[in-house]
């Protein structure tokens, strides 16, 4: 069973078709990126995928379970932490992730067991009691895809996770994200294109709505007869016309 | 549960901002310190502390419909509740979890409002606690119509029509500043057919003990808390699926 299927996923907004018949199959425990412009549907099809937004046409499996039928099976499957910081900014880091801790139903103990393990997993034991709002850009997020794992998910969903940060912050959250390789199906969007190669197992490349390529780094170069991955990219985009 | 958990987040979140907090509590003593003094100096009885009181409490809950709708807008306008969409939360567990923090907050209001109105002349009795209780139905309609701006309004139109425009609405519409029967005819109407001056007498009739009279005004308190609850969870869930 795939970690994630998507058969014809489709959203129209009026006028506009954000993501177009997407077909994806994601493996378990793989780390796929999804790549693209802005205004390519990344972020529309992992809203779709995380039970955000209702698809208008096709639907997606998530570990087997329909994101149009079984929308709260879904929701108990995966963790989500969105492009923009989503933190209760008011609450230290800890409560944080009591919040997240008791929306599962966690008891206590497994409470202190989860933010102890979680902790020392982000080194977050040195702003463990600070506020959120007062933690650098970096912290945040490193807080942010802390609270997503807290209920042990089987799909991680990572929308921009490095959006605004700088070299170091960056740096950072990539080994967190190397560091849940393998244990976590993770589905990244970016549009850095370093961050995908570095990170990712497989890529896929998306402009306006459509699923363009799919492949590992080498797949996508040779597919576009190329050593540099960059030029690859950008042959793949530019030679797009439409979707099938 | 679930719904604790994020309730108790609600909570942290309001006492935390200091300024909303003082200014939501501090506000209605202010003033009831201000116009008793001015009562002192007046030949006419105005604001008189045994009426002013009641009144006051009330118009303290404006700043709970504020408090609600402030944080629902903040949130709607972070990615925090677009994480929390993706929770086993249902929609039940977001309305209660916004609307019960602001509860006690109320209460707690009310119970300051009265006991700041003591050295003030005020006579405290069993009636009060009456009164206190009483403030409830007022006090969800306040709530729920937070819920219901916080669901339509971002944050900075939350400040202008729930800060600016709804307290003062409050205010004028519900006869503590003055009887609205010295402005009468369309005013008073149109007043009447609200719930704030209802709330209003119902306090005071509660503190006399008038249960009767109090009762006869809890009636459109009832019907508007419910009308407004109702539309605004309608509000609230239509923009959550809308997410």
């Amino acid at each position: 069973m795939h970690a994630i299927e998507a058969i014809g996923l489709t959203k129209q907004y009026k006028n506009l078709t954000a993501v177009n018949k997407l077909n994806l199959e994601i493996r378990q425990g793989e780390l796929f990126s999804l790549l693209g412009v802005n205004g390519a549907g990344k972020t529309t099809a992992i809203k779709m995928l995380s039970c955000l937004t209702k698809p208008t046409y096709g639907d997606a499996f998530v570990c087997g379970h329909s994101i149009i039928k079984e929308p709260e099976q879904v929701k108990r499957l995966i963790g989500v932490s969105p492009q923009e910081t989503a933190i209760a900014p008011n609450l230290s880091v800890r409560e944080n992730l009591e919040l997240i801790c008791g929306i599962h139903g966690f008891s206590k103990e497994k409470t202190f067991a989860k933010i102890s393990e979680l902790s020392m997993q982000f080194s977050l034991d040195t702003v463990l009691h600070k506020k959120a709002r007062k933690l650098s850009g970096g912290w945040q997020r490193r807080v942010s895809i802390a609270m997503a794992l807290i209920s042990e998910p089987q799909v991680l969903f990572l929308d921009e996770p490095t959006l605004g940060l700088d070299v170091i912050a960056r740096h950072d959250l990539w080994e967190t994200i190397r560091f849940l390789k393998g244990k976590v199906t993770t589905i990244l969007t970016t549009h850095y294109l370093e961050e995908a190669a570095a990170l990712s197992d497989r890529i896929g490349i998306m402009k306006n709505g459509c699923l363009l390529a799919v492949g590992t780094v080498a797949e996508l170069n040779k597919k576009a007869e190329t050593n540099a991955f960059e030029t690859a990219f950008v042959s793949i985009v530019k030679e797009a016309v439409a979707c099938e | 549960m679930r719904m604790m958990a994020f309730s108790k987040r609600c909570t942290k979140e309001i006492v935390r901002d200091p300024l909303n907090l003082c200014f939501g509590l501090g506000f209605p003593l202010v003033l009831l310190l201000l116009l008793s003094s001015l009562q002192k100096n007046i030949p006419v009885s105005l604001f008189e502390i045994g009426t002013l009181t009641p009144g006051i409490a009330v118009f303290g809950l404006s700043f709970m419909t504020l408090f609600a709708a402030t944080l629902i807008a903040k949130d709607r306008e972070s990615a925090l509740l677009q994480r929390l969409y993706t929770t086993p939360l249902t929609g039940f567990d977001f309305i209660l979890g916004y609307m019960l923090p602001v509860l006690p907050i109320a209460v707690g209001q009310a119970l300051i409002c009265y006991l700041f109105a003591i050295p003030l002349g005020f006579t405290i009795s069993a009636n009060t606690i009456c009164a206190i209780i009483g403030i409830i139905p007022m006090a969800v309609f306040n709530i729920a119509l937070g819920l219901l701006c916080g669901s339509i309004l971002g944050v900075k139109q939350v400040g202008g029509i729930c800060g600016a425009l709804l307290t003062n609405l409050s205010a004028w519409l519900s006869g503590v500043w003055f009887d609205l029967k010295l402005v009468g005819g369309v005013f008073e109407k149109f007043a009447n057919m609200l719930p704030f001056v209802h709330a209003v007498e119902m306090e005071k009739a509660l503190c006399a003990g008038n249960f009767e009279l109090a009762f006869s005004h809890l009636l459109p308190i009832l019907l508007y808390s419910t009308f407004v609850t109702l539309f605004a969870v309608f509000c609230f869930l239509r923009q959550m699926n809308k997410q």
